[in-house]
């Protein structure tokens, strides 16, 4: 903390690596990158102490574009690689983010999990329905007959909804934002930060290359009802499946004990501040 | 009469007879009065019911394998008898349960009816019977009776007090049972223990990679159950928290290779330990590991495979995925330990290694080594270093490169919450900061980059001296006709194989390496030169080790191949080594036969 205090305020521009994103012109994660600079700025959260990881996709290229420490990993296995950095130092604040392709299909056995384990940290989807880095083929929340070069004669999987699965597997905060309201979504992800435990956030956010989908959206969203009570699984289980309008705003909100309450590295070999252990005092047991 | 190691065989039904835990208080009291042991079980597939078999080999000197003919059986029930006398000796000795099973037909060895049944029976001990066989047993061949009251009533006492009286009980009814019946002496005792000798520790070969973790500072470890190497996870789980550590099961082992590649990008030594299948789902994220650099110890147990094979039946057909089972250029660092001695060290040097060169170390053991227990001397943790990885230094910190084309290869790892250095770490080809970068040119450079840490690794392997390095067995090299190059457990029988006829006179040498990759290649040439044949046993039909190091160093071999879920015996290893013998010793020496 009396390091903070010396440190002039961080500004959203200060969190910008060097690495010049390689979005296409338009791409809805601008929007996301540009709300999760705000919120970095907001919280003033040390990028010495903050990881952004992520899976695969276009995406998933985000944590090279801020400058804190950032982890690109495999293709869907964001969340278990962020719960190992947040149980191995509980002290960092973990930021994972990806795409819907990364978090619904591939890696889409690790959302369960890491939902009910309930890790401290904060996981930014950005659901474009479609998959943008493998150019342009059907993803898990594209919409049922969605053509695509993969399939041309309309997909027949209908799609998931990933925020009523994030709150059916025992999500403790849910929230949907929308790339094109960036301040918003800033709002969302520093709520999400500050949330004790796992906090899913779904973003909307286009592609513009192979699903343009920013009209469409645009006029779907609109606000959750201002009586909407996000301590209520079920009221915003009925929000997640309304399908006259997109709702944004923080779907679910509950405090319970997080994974490293329970599970957690509380000595980190680095800081030597471990229990003295010579192994052949465990050795002797055998005798 | 006196025999210096003595193997008996207990078989009985699972979950009624308690054959495993008799047999493991048995090993312990028998290790405690100073001999050697080497256990060796098989468990049936169901989790209630059918044959389950324990079997202790003890000795005056070092017992290194699960060894040849039984010289007893006890079997609790008639299909123990069916399973199990074909490994019996003409001339051994059979004991079965007298009142509750006829005297089995066609046997000519030495028979022994105890009623077992009936004296738990009498004595109202309805779980006593194992505990009457031990007292028997005992009292048959002379072990230390008093070893054996104290062991069971330390290591059973003190979760169930309420049994203490009832055990003492049980194990003097059967001790004193034959006593009173059975007047003649058995056709084998041990022969007395070396009173110089130590007792040892007795463990697994899972137990003791777990210490050898422990000792190397790992402090997270995640892991998905499955058999053999569920109970690392378990053990883990019991002494981790503890040292202020933490341990995750995980949904699969995708997962667990992840938040252990998670953990250790955050500073925390970390390792997941799996089996064939779980093996064959961390190949992406291993190469994730050697892309960025990360620093992992994967064991993988193997078992007999492919797919789900035989879960409790040991073999070492996983040489290939774990040399060559990712996509990439990406070598990695295999080591397979020989013993459960062994396993404790090898698992402080994969530590050592993947710390120190900032890649996945891929450590092998198998089904027969992971549970089988065997004395162990106590190890030696300082004759392993503990390193911390390369971190950047303050002078660095301007210009920190995560990747830096350094001479070595090695480059400063920064640590997130640790060091102020930020930088992303990724599977994508990168150039010197992380960012990533196609260019032929940094493709080249990077590759070349780890490549040349592997270099360096070999350079610094080589001549590297046991407990860690070569393992060297028989005549000495420049003597000896025939020579056996072994890996993995496998190293037990061949050790104890090539002793004996070496102690017989015959020119038998043998050579185990603990490094797979890189391979000691120099060191096997320099083994081979003099050699008329190099015979290379391994348990899988597809000969991996020898296909292995036959690419490095076109030597000849002579594969022999086992693949029925067993571990070699030492009668096969003789036999074959027998078949490219041509001198014999001469008499003299033959009859000089000592073991020490
Ligand atoms: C194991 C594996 N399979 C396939 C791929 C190819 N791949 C890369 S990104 C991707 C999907 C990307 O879609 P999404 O996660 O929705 O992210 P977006 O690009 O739309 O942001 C695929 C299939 C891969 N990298 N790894
Ligand atoms: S392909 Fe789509 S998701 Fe990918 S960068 Fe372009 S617009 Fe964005």
């Amino acid at each position: 903390m009396a390091k903070d205090s010396i440190q002039p305020r961080r500004l959203p521009k200060d969190y910008k690596s060097e690495v010049k994103p390689t979005w296409c012109p338009g791409c809805g994660d601008f929007g996301v990158l540009a709300s999760l600079y705000q919120a970095l700025a907001q919280l003033q959260l040390d990028p010495t102490k903050t990881v952004v990881v992520s899976g695969i996709g276009c995406s998933s290229r985000l944590p090279f574009f801020v400058e804190t420490y950032g982890f690109q990993t495999a293709h869907g296995r964001v969340l278990p690689v962020a719960t190992g950095i947040k149980i191995a130092n509980p002290e960092l604040t973990v930021i994972a983010v990806g795409g819907d392709g990364d978090g619904f299909s591939i890696g889409g056995g690790h959302l369960v999990h890491a939902v009910r384990r309930n890790p401290d940290l904060t996981y930014v989807v950005m659901d474009n329905e479609v998959y943008g880095l493998t150019k342009g083929q059907t993803s898990p929340t594209s919409p049922l007959g969605f053509k695509t070069k993969s399939t041309p004669f309309g997909s027949a999987d209908a799609p998931i909804n990933p925020m009523a699965w994030a709150l059916a597997s025992g999500v403790s905060f849910a929230a949907r934002g929308f790339s094109g309201d960036p301040k918003q979504l800033a709002e969302l992800i520093v709520e999400g930060i500050q949330h004790p435990g796992f906090a899913f956030i779904q973003t909307m956010s286009p592609c513009p290359t192979f699903y343009n989908t920013f009209d469409l959206w645009r006029a779907r969203i609109e606000d959750l009802p201002p009586d909407h009570d996000p301590t209520d699984r079920m009221q915003a289980l009925a929000q997640a499946f309304r399908d006259d309008a997109i709702p944004v705003g923080v779907f679910y909100r509950e405090v319970r004990p997080t994974l490293e309450s329970h599970t957690r590295v509380s000595a980190h070999p680095l800081k030597k501040n471990g229990p003295e252990f010579d192994v052949r005092s465990l050795l002797e047991t055998y005798r | 009469m006196f025999v210096e190691t003595l193997l008996l065989r207990m078989g009985g039904e699972s979950g009624i007879d308690n054959v495993i835990s008799a047999g493991d208080i048995l090993t312990l009291s028998v290790a405690r009065s100073g001999y050697h042991v080497h256990t060796f079980r098989t468990y049936p597939a169901e989790i209630k019911g059918g044959p389950v078999m324990f079997q202790l080999r003890a000795g005056v000197r070092p017992v290194p394998s699960l060894g040849d003919q039984l010289d007893v059986l006890l079997a609790f029930n008639e299909e123990a008898w069916e399973l199990h006398h074909q490994a019996l000796r003409p001339d051994g000795v059979l004991i079965y349960d007298l009142g509750e099973h006829d005297a089995p037909q066609g046997f000519n060895g030495v028979t022994y009816g105890i009623p077992l049944e009936r004296l738990a029976r009498d004595l109202n001990l309805r779980k006593g019977k194992n505990l009457i066989a031990l007292g028997a047993l005992c009292s048959l061949f002379g072990f230390d009776f008093q070893e054996l009251q104290a062991t069971v009533k330390e290591k059973w006492g003190k979760a169930r007090p309420e049994f203490v009286e009832s055990n003492r009980i049980a194990l003097l009814a059967g001790y004193q049972w034959v006593k009173d019946h059975i007047q003649e002496e058995v056709p084998y005792r041990l022969a007395p223990p070396d009173p110089t000798h130590e007792p040892e520790l007795v463990m697994s070969g899972n137990q003791a990679l777990v210490a050898g973790a422990l000792a190397a500072g790992c402090r997270f470890y995640a892991g998905y159950p499955i058999t053999p190497a569920s109970d690392i996870l378990e053990e883990m789980a019991r002494r981790l928290p503890g040292l202020g550590g933490a341990v995750l099961q995980t949904e699969d082992e995708i997962a667990a290779i992840s938040t252990v590649v998670g953990a250790s990008i955050a500073g925390v030594k970390a390792m997941t330990a799996t089996s064939g299948p779980g093996f064959s789902l961390m190949q992406e994220m291993l190469g994730l590991a050697t892309m960025a650099e990360v620093p992992v110890v994967v064991v993988n147990a193997m078992r007999a495979g492919p797919s789900t094979g035989m879960p409790t039946k040991m073999e070492q057909s996983d040489l290939n995925i774990a040399l060559y089972g990712g996509h990439g250029d990406a070598p990695r660092i295999v080591l397979a330990a020989r013993s459960v001695e062994d396993c404790f060290y090898q698992a402080m040097h994969a530590f050592y290694l993947s710390e120190t060169y900032q890649m996945p170390v891929i450590l092998l053991t198998d089904q027969s080594l992971s549970h089988r227990t065997e004395t162990v001397p106590m190890p030696d943790p300082n004759l392993v270093p503990v390193v911390e990885r390369l971190r950047p230094s303050p002078e660095e910190y301007a210009s920190y490169r995560r990747y830096a084309l350094t001479e070595s290869g090695v480059s400063p790892m920064a640590v997130p919450g640790i060091d102020p250095t930020p930088f992303t770490a990724t599977g994508l080809e990168h150039d010197e900061y992380g960012a990533p970068n196609y260019t032929p040119a940094m493709h080249t450079a990077q590759l070349d980059k780890r490549g040349r840490k592997f270099e360096v690794v070999a350079e610094a392997l080589c001549g590297i001296q046991p407990p860690l390095g070569c393992l060297s067995y028989g005549v000495p090299e420049e003597e000896a006709e025939v020579g056996v190059l072994a890996w993995g457990s496998t190293a037990g029988v061949v050790r104890e194989t090539v002793e004996e006829l070496a102690a017989e006179g015959y020119p038998v040498t043998a050579l185990i390496p603990a490094v797979i990759n890189p391979l000691p290649a120099q060191r096997i040439l320099h083994f081979a030169r003099n050699l008329k044949a190099v015979i290379v046993p391994e348990v899988n039909r597809s000969r991996q080790f020898a296909a292995w190091v036959k690419a490095h160093t076109e030597l000849p071999l002579i594969s022999v191949n086992k693949y029925g879920g067993l571990p070699f015996t030492p009668a096969e290893i003789r036999a074959k080594i027998m078949e490219f013998l041509v001198t014999r010793p001469t008499k003299e020496l033959a009859q000089e036969v000592t073991y020490g």
